[in-house]
């Protein structure tokens, strides 16, 4: 059987070789020309003794085309979102439109000092302020902070606001309730704030079991933090009640935002008992990824938390101008140096600008609509573990798969030879061998078609060539990566050879 | 919606598959109480000119086309356009974090360089693939010293960037990490007896910056010594990276916290930014943030890989060495290709521009009749001067000629009256130095 027969998305194609950027220096090549000096020059180990620096070491000497050409090739080694579906659950791998990199590049904004005088600075004020403002009207919440540079530090913000709020009361309590299907930001949060973590298990449709949670909400409970719809993709139907059962004991409810690409439009964590939550705008608001980052965390929170937002905030004035306000008695303080990561805010305003209150909505069913399309297309050729209606995102296990020795992770790198990027792979961890599918509303019809004809081909080949998946991915560069001596030896920095041979 | 790929008789096929009679049927699942039954309270979808329109006049109003002293912690240096050239190209920012290694070479690779780099400029073995900035790197670099040293108490320079003591403040507050800060002598530079009575034997780190917040260099040896002899790890922050072409990389410190924001990153009005921790290689694995390293495929082809995560939350969950999920990849990206473009020679030669420029304006400064204050220290691109009248009031005198001026020290240091810190690099004219010279003079 030709491997090769059932993919439909990709081909392989010629891809260049290259290596590393050190490899192609050599001394005298440049790629600079700064303009004359038009001050007298000087002697640097004369102005700095002994602290001069005499070498740069290995630092390359290349020209302009190659650094463009290097940079270029290997960037075609990448999958991206440009290139198809990119279906990583929990991670909201939207389009990221290209007016939002446009406008965050426009010069006022992109060369603005953080320090520059409030009254030339404005436009970007304004546009702190406008964000903040629809955030808080998407969320239902009545207060925000754009300061947190990820979903991970805007939960760290949260937590750090619920804390001070409940010293303020007298008490701090001591632990933070976090269901088993939570990222493991979560916990670390927990960890970083100074409480110990609780776990909290599902029940048998996935939610949160109101019966056990009511058992364990006592007054060392600070809050419980919880992923609304969660990492399963199911809506925590009696929201309402663990709401109740924890404001009842004086415990709050954080939400982790990261999955608010299912709401947005049409139901807002404020109203069904959020306290404070955070948003990941590098998901929900299309703000890209980067390879990496960089993300934005904004954190809303509800009347009761606001005096406790970090400093500063963004306030009117009474000359009607805009200005930040320092003089915060109660603030937790700072969690980033200047006003956070105002890059991402751009774009985010430009998304919600270009998307108004009725595309935003469309923009949630769509992702929910894609995720069960998915779904009713892939139940029977995969194990569904959880009946529960689907939102944003579905999750299957490779029960099926197991039998014949083939893993959620065999799968996912056979997906690589069909065109697709994985899945997220093993996550969340209720779930032994999980395959976690977002689509986002990103996809088309056809795209979709096509990821659901490559997993179904997967599934075939699971049963009659297992070897053909357990040896995926086929049609890359470079074949499956040797993890373990990567972590048993690091090498985590290129050497020149000659150093490495007199080794 | 013009970012949405779907007609509606897609949208209807597709819910005739799944068989659901209309969307509300998968959103069932949320209470009817909660749903919102109204369109959200936001402006109208808008076009895309009229986006443009919008935020160029934001744009319009904030500072364009001003010539800056301020620094501070974010530099105003020029960046080569082949920087937006190449991390404009979609398979670099529409990437997502390089967790499928054989679909993720471009990231993964340019990162081992951005690494490698980061150790040559520095000094340090291992560098990570960066934090979100200068201010939390600083914060985790400490908490990395705790773990280390299995000390508790850590101790911070009052020269230390201000806004980065705040940070480390709030981070450090739940963590049992108490925090004392020691001070300055006359030069500008750390006080050795202040310091030295702030250190115990349950010191776990000491953070110290340079060039720190006045611009003045700090004597790392002497500082490492101190530090060291009482069995805490020294950290040395660097706030202004192009420092590092010019000045000697503080190699006697056990870690060093990063900003590198003036590799190419625009200063953005604040962010996003690049910090990165780098460090001594028996370190490593109490490092906090991800490290990508080098391996071979099964066909003994050179690749790379994110390593070494049995240090981070998604593994380790509550016991992880921190919390941190993202780095700041594009970011990341844009210092790689700067440090590329200027590479060994280059950066040379603009940190001795940057030198030439800031030794000038201090001179034209003292001529006009400010003082120069910590004047005997060695300094690279900043400096602190004292004038007769508020610096305010200068600061405005020079808006009126599109010039903003430096920073006043009184916000975070209230015991300089009328002092305030300029920063000069190569994009500063001539010209600008000597119109400013001529307002602090009067």
């Amino acid at each position: 059987m030709n491997p090769n027969a059932k993919i439909k998305k990709a081909t392989t194609h010629i891809s260049q070789n290259e290596g590393l950027i050190f490899e192609k220096s050599s001394p005298g090549k440049r790629a600079y020309k700064l303009p004359p000096l038009d001050v007298p020059e000087v002697d640097a180990a004369e102005l700095l003794g002994e602290r001069a620096r005499e070498d740069l070491g290995e630092m390359p000497e290349v020209s302009e085309i190659e650094i463009i050409r290097h940079y270029t090739r290997i960037s075609t080694w990448n999958y991206a979102v440009d290139h198809g579906m990119y279906p990583l659950g929990s991670c909201t791998m939207k389009y990221n439109a290209r007016v939002n990199e446009y406008v965050a590049r426009l010069m006022g904004l992109a060369e603005a000092h953080p320090y520059q005088p409030e009254r030339i600075s404005q436009g970007a004020l304004r546009i702190l302020k406008m964000l903040s403002e629809q955030l808080i009207e998407i969320t239902g919440m009545d207060a925000i902070t754009l300061q947190p540079a990820a979903g991970a530090h805007g939960e760290f913000t949260g937590i750090l606001m619920v804390r001070a709020y409940l010293e303020s009361r007298g008490n701090p309590r001591k632990k933070i309730l976090i269901p088993d299907s939570a990222h493991g930001t979560n916990p670390a949060t927990a960890a970083m704030s100074g409480y110990s973590v609780e776990n909290i298990k599902s029940n048998s449709a996935g939610m949160v079991d109101i019966a056990s949670l009511e058992a364990q909400v006592n007054e060392d409970v600070a809050a419980l933090m919880l992923t609304n719809p969660n990492t399963l993709g199911v809506f925590e139907q009696e929201i309402h009640k663990i709401a109740d059962v924890l404001h009842a004991k004086g415990a709050l409810m954080y939400m982790d935002g990261a999955n608010m690409n299912a709401l947005v439009g049409k139901v807002r964590p404020g109203d069904f008992g959020a306290d404070v939550m955070h948003l990941n705008l590098h998901k929900t608001f299309s703000t890209p990824h980067g390879g990496g980052g960089p993300g934005s965390g904004p954190v809303a929170c509800k009347k009761i938390l606001e005096p406790f937002l970090p400093a500063p905030v963004v306030i009117s004035k009474s000359d009607g101008t805009l200005g930040f306000d320092y003089n915060r008695p109660k603030s937790i303080g700072r969690v980033r140096m200047f006003y956070g990561n105002f890059g991402m805010h751009v774009r985010a305003l430009a998304y919600i600008m270009a998307n108004g209150p009725d595309g935003l909505r469309q923009t949630t069913e769509d992702a929910v609509l894609n995720a069960n399309y998915i779904r009713k297309k892939l139940e029977g050729y995969y194990d569904l573990p959880y009946s529960t209606p689907t939102m944003h995102e579905v999750v299957f296990s490779d029960r099926k798969q197991t039998p014949k020795g083939i893993r959620t992770g065999d799968i996912a790198k056979r997906l690589i030879d069909y065109g697709f990027h994985p899945y997220t792979v093993s996550f969340p961890l209720v779930v032994p061998g999980a395959l976690m599918i977002e689509p986002t509303e990103s996809e088309s019809k056809e795209e979709l078609d096509l990821f659901i004809d490559a997993m179904k081909a997967i599934a075939e080949e699971a049963e009659q060539d297992p070897e053909l998946v357990l040896t995926a991915p086929h049609n890359t560069r470079i074949s499956r990566l040797d993890e373990v001596s990567a972590a048993r030896k690091p090498v985590l920095r290129w050497k020149p050879q000659t150093e490495a041979v007199a080794k | 919606m013009r970012y949405l790929p779907k007609s509606q008789a897609d949208r209807e096929t597709m819910l005739r598959e799944i068989g659901a009679k209309s969307i509300d049927d998968l959103f069932a699942a949320i209470p009817a109480e909660y749903r919102l039954n109204r369109d959200l309270n936001i402006p109208r979808q808008y076009a895309e000119s009229e986006i443009v329109e919008f935020f160029r006049e934001r744009a319009a109003n904030s500072a364009q086309g001003y010539a800056t002293f301020l620094g501070a912690g974010a530099y105003s240096h020029y960046r080569p356009v082949v920087i937006e050239s190449l991390v404009s190209r979609g398979e670099f920012f529409t990437a997502y974090t390089p967790y499928q290694p054989e679909i993720a070479q471009g990231t993964l690779q340019s990162i081992f360089e951005f690494q490698t780099m980061i150790c040559e400029l520095t000094g340090m073995d291992v560098a990570n693939a960066s934090m979100y900035d200068g201010s939390t790197g600083a914060a985790e670099a400490l908490m990395m010293a705790a773990r280390v040293t299995g000390r508790s108490k850590c101790a911070v320079a009052s020269t230390v960037h201000p806004e980065y003591r705040e940070v480390i403040t709030t981070y450090s507050r739940y963590q049992g990490m108490p925090i004392t800060t020691f001070g300055y002598a006359g030069n500008g530079r750390i006080d050795l007896d202040t310091l030295d009575m702030a250190l115990d034997d349950d010191t776990a780190g000491v953070l110290i910056q340079s060039p720190n917040f006045f611009g003045t260099i700090e004597d790392v040896a002497a500082l490492a010594d101190i530090v060291h002899s009482k069995g805490a790890l020294l950290i040395v922050s660097i706030a202004e990276a192009v420092s590092l072409g010019i000045v000697k990389p503080p190699t006697e410190a056990d870690i060093v916290s990063m900003e590198a924001q003036s590799f190419g990153v625009p200063l953005g009005f604040g962010g996003p930014y690049c910090g990165v921790i780098a460090t001594k290689e028996k370190f490593v694995r109490q490092m906090p943030g991800r490290l990508v390293g080098e391996t071979r495929d099964k066909q003994g082809r050179r690749g790379f890989v994110l390593t070494l995560s049995t240090r981070e939350q998604h593994i380790r969950r509550e016991k992880a060495t921190s919390n941190i999920c993202t780095n700041q990849g594009l970011v990341a990206l844009m210092c790689g290709i700067f440090m590329s473009v200027y590479g060994r020679e280059g950066l040379k030669e603009l940190a001795t521009q940057n030198l030439a420029k800031a030794h000038y304006a201090a001179e034209q400064f003292k001529k006009a009749g400010a003082t120069v204050l910590f004047d005997g220290a060695p300094r690279f691109n900043e400096f602190v001067i004292q004038t007769k009248t508020d610096p305010y009031t200068i600061n405005d005198k020079l808006l009126g000629e599109r010039i903003i001026g430096g920073f006043p020290l009184k916000k975070f240091y209230p015991e300089f009256e009328n002092a305030a810190l300029w920063c000069c690099t190569e994009t500063t004219t001539r010209a600008s130095i000597d119109a400013a010279a001529k307002e602090v003079a009067q």
